[in-house]
């Protein structure tokens, strides 16, 4: 059974993902795949971890994928979340938006992302040689 | 009635906890709960936004909190 809306401790896989919204009456197929940057303002990241409050993370991506379907003319979203430890490079979030045009996946996907970075309740912690730091917590 | 709040990301670090609980008069709202914890926690006022979640859904500042809510504390997210 495939999974639309997950968070997990697991590597994400982005070929699974894009297999997993696949139709024949959609001919536009836009994915975002955020990956671990090894810098953050010149400073060397060593990694990442992510903490989420699931139950309503969950919830607000459901919404998300619910609000894109009605606002743009697509037929499928995914939305997959890493939870935990992760490494510079690997998946932090991939969405998978399938459409019967591109233009519309496209516009769907962008949104997905810029919404999830707003809504979403997971919190992003950034590890340093010298500290880490919750990422946008202060102004 | 107390309540009990629960706290993700840096709202854990200021809090040194996972969650804190408060004594608050009843008909205390979402404003009133978030003004407790910055009066007891002036750290939070240092944060970019400080948002609570009850029962797993963002809420209105007006929003009445009863005694067996589930209220989570929302530092600013940072996911993706």
């Amino acid at each position: 059974m495939k999974t639309l809306i997950h968070i997990t401790s697991e590597k994400l896989d982005p070929q699974a993902c894009l297999a997993a919204v696949s139709y024949p009456e959609c001919g536009g197929i836009v994915s975002f795949v955020g990956t671990v940057r090894n810098q953050t303002k010149g400073k060397p990241v060593l990694k990442l971890e992510f903490e989420a409050y699931e139950k309503m993370a969950l919830k607000e991506m459901q919404k998300i994928a619910d609000r894109a379907k009605a606002k743009f003319q697509v037929e499928e979203v995914l939305i997959h979340h890493r939870a935990g430890l992760v490494k510079v490079g690997e998946e932090a979030v991939v969405i998978v938006v399938a459409a019967p045009h591109r233009k519309a996946a496209f516009h769907a996907c962008e949104y997905c992302i810029d919404t999830l970075k707003e809504t979403v309740p997971i919190w992003k912690k950034e590890f340093f040689e010298d500290g880490e730091i919750w990422v946008s917590a202060h102004p | 009635m107390k309540i009990e709040v629960i706290a993700f990301g840096i709202a854990k670090d200021i809090l040194n906890g996972n969650q804190v609980t408060l004594e608050m008069d009843e008909q205390s709202s979402v404003a009133d709960v978030r003004q407790a914890l910055v009066d007891l926690y002036p750290a939070f006022q240092g944060l970019a936004s400080l948002q609570l979640a009850v029962n797993a859904d963002y809420v209105n500042d007006d929003y009445l909190i009863k005694e067996n809510d589930e209220v989570v504390l929302i530092p600013p997210v940072s996911g993706g």
